[in-house]
């Protein structure tokens, strides 16, 4: 394993793809490499891609990518798709957007699929961040799962989160009540060429300016007061807030890309200032560990309760002996806590 | 037996014939086989080809391969692959195949070659197997 870790310090890419694989699956020896990674990481800026299915994510990550090349930067992408929930098969089909990044060494495309995992990430998404980051990667994105109005876990792995919305894609009390609009650090309305795009930057535009929380510096899921737009020639920031602007693009033909990149680097800044990066990733930090700490007792505690006496409670809820809340206690009684 | 991992499979639409009917319904059986299809669309070049393979580290490639060029595309494929390290990923072919072309495609290595009316369910379970055989073989 220290043979991986070493390649993938190395920027080997048969090895990143290799320990992406074993993090996946949660095989032996991922745990140990990404500890022995993880003094290597925090270099790379992740940011975090996020909307509605068929707002185009992927085409808008490609671009991306693209215009960092552009700029001498290597750029890692990790795209996220579902699983079936009935089969357990996904088909991923990032790439597809993807296909003028081939041929180009400094840039690495990894299909996850979430595996059961909600939030719009998977697992495991997170820690394959992490690798590209330890192997040399400037820029890595995340596109999440084409996303509704709770996915929003994106929030806990980026430093900048866009959230892509298309005309048509819903009316204005979807833009007012969705809550993946919040979680914005740059709001991007793409296919700005299609009919209705007036209307739906009508519609972001007010629901900006009606005061609906955005996100404050530094704070993970927790939200500052409203903030108007600001206009995108000038730094989208107001004291010590950010203030998530529109930006309009075509993605499929570049257009807009520049300002977004300009949105991005301003928003890089202004993490980077007055300990705000280092807030927001505390935070992100606090979650990720509780998260996981909850998840590991969990699977300790469940595994001392046999399916036997759960199926016998089962049995005894349903002939109405007993009520699903003292059958749970009663299974925790014999649980070693 | 049971794997250590959830199969991982590419299909690829390698050269210049824009059918990708058969490669989407495939595609879409596997992923109901409980595998995850990393599927990248039409006119793959091979170092397209590896690339994708590389990157997604994929347990199996499949190639759809309808316009009769498949004598000139699977060796180039196979090369490219294995200069990039990636001998040990078998390559399975559907597709329009005569049945004069079979024993030269598996003189190539090719693992797996299924025409059209091939049930999907066989292609799974065949893919399982290939899996399967890596995994106590390593």
């Amino acid at each position: 394993m220290t043979g991986l870790v070493a390649e993938v310090l190395s920027g080997s890419r048969r090895a990143v793809a290799r320990l992406l694989t074993l993090i996946e699956n949660d095989r032996p020896g991922a745990a140990d490499a990404l500890a022995a990674l993880y003094p290597h990481t925090g270099r790379a800026w992740i940011i975090g891609v996020t909307g509605a299915p068929g707002t185009g994510k992927s085409t808008l990550v490609s671009a991306l990518a693209a215009a960092y090349r552009a700029r001498g930067q290597q750029v890692g992408i990790i795209a996220v798709d579902p699983t079936s929930p009935f089969t357990g098969g996904a088909i991923l089909g990032d790439r597809i957007r993807m296909r003028d990044l081939s041929g180009d060494s400094g840039v690495f495309i990894r299909s996850m699929a979430t595996r059961g995992s909600l939030g719009g990430l998977a697992r495991s998404a997170r820690d394959a961040a992490r690798v590209l980051d330890a192997a040399g990667f400037d820029v890595v994105m995340i596109e999440t799962v084409g996303a509704g109005q709770n996915e929003v876990d994106i929030v806990r792995a980026a430093y900048t989160t866009l959230v892509v919305e298309a005309p048509g894609m819903g009316d204005e009390v979807q833009a007012i009540k969705a809550g993946i609009l919040e979680i914005a650090d740059l709001l991007i309305l793409n296919k700005a060429d299609r009919p209705g795009a007036a209307q739906t930057l009508r519609a972001l535009r007010t629901m900006l300016e009606l005061g609906h929380p955005t996100r404050s510096a530094g704070a993970v899921g927790h939200h500052g007061a409203g903030a108007l737009r600001s206009g995108s020639d000038s730094a989208p920031i107001d004291g010590e807030m950010w203030l998530p602007p529109i930006v309009q693009t075509v993605a499929s033909e570049g257009t807009g890309i520049d300002e977004v990149m300009t949105v991005i680097a301003q928003h890089r800044v202004f993490l980077s200032a007055a300990g705000r990066r280092a807030r927001l990733e505390g935070g992100q930090i606090a979650l990720e560990v509780r998260d996981r700490l909850r998840e590991a007792l969990l699977t300790r505690l469940l595994r001392q309760v046999s399916s036997e006496s759960i199926d016998s409670m089962v049995e005894r809820i349903q002939a109405r002996q007993i009520d699903p809340g003292r059958a749970v206690e009663s299974l925790l009684a014999t649980v070693d806590l | 037996m049971s794997l250590d991992h959830n199969i991982r499979v590419l299909i690829a639409k390698p050269g210049l014939d824009g059918h990708d009917r058969g490669a989407k319904v495939i595609a879409r059986a596997l992923r109901d086989a409980g595998m995850e299809v990393i599927y990248t669309g039409l006119r793959q070049t091979p170092e397209m080809i590896a690339e994708a393979a590389l990157q997604e580290d994929v347990d199996v490639v499949g190639l759809s391969i309808l316009s009769g060029a498949h004598l000139a595309l699977v060796p180039r494929i196979r090369e490219v692959m294995n200069a990039n390290e990636l001998s040990d990923i078998p390559l399975i072919v559907g597709g329009i195949i005569p049945d004069e072309d079979k024993a030269a495609l598996q003189a190539m290595g090719v693992a797996g070659i299924f025409g059209p009316g091939t049930h999907t369910d066989a292609i799974a379970a065949h893919i399982r197997a290939l899996v399967e055989s890596k995994q106590d073989g390593a």
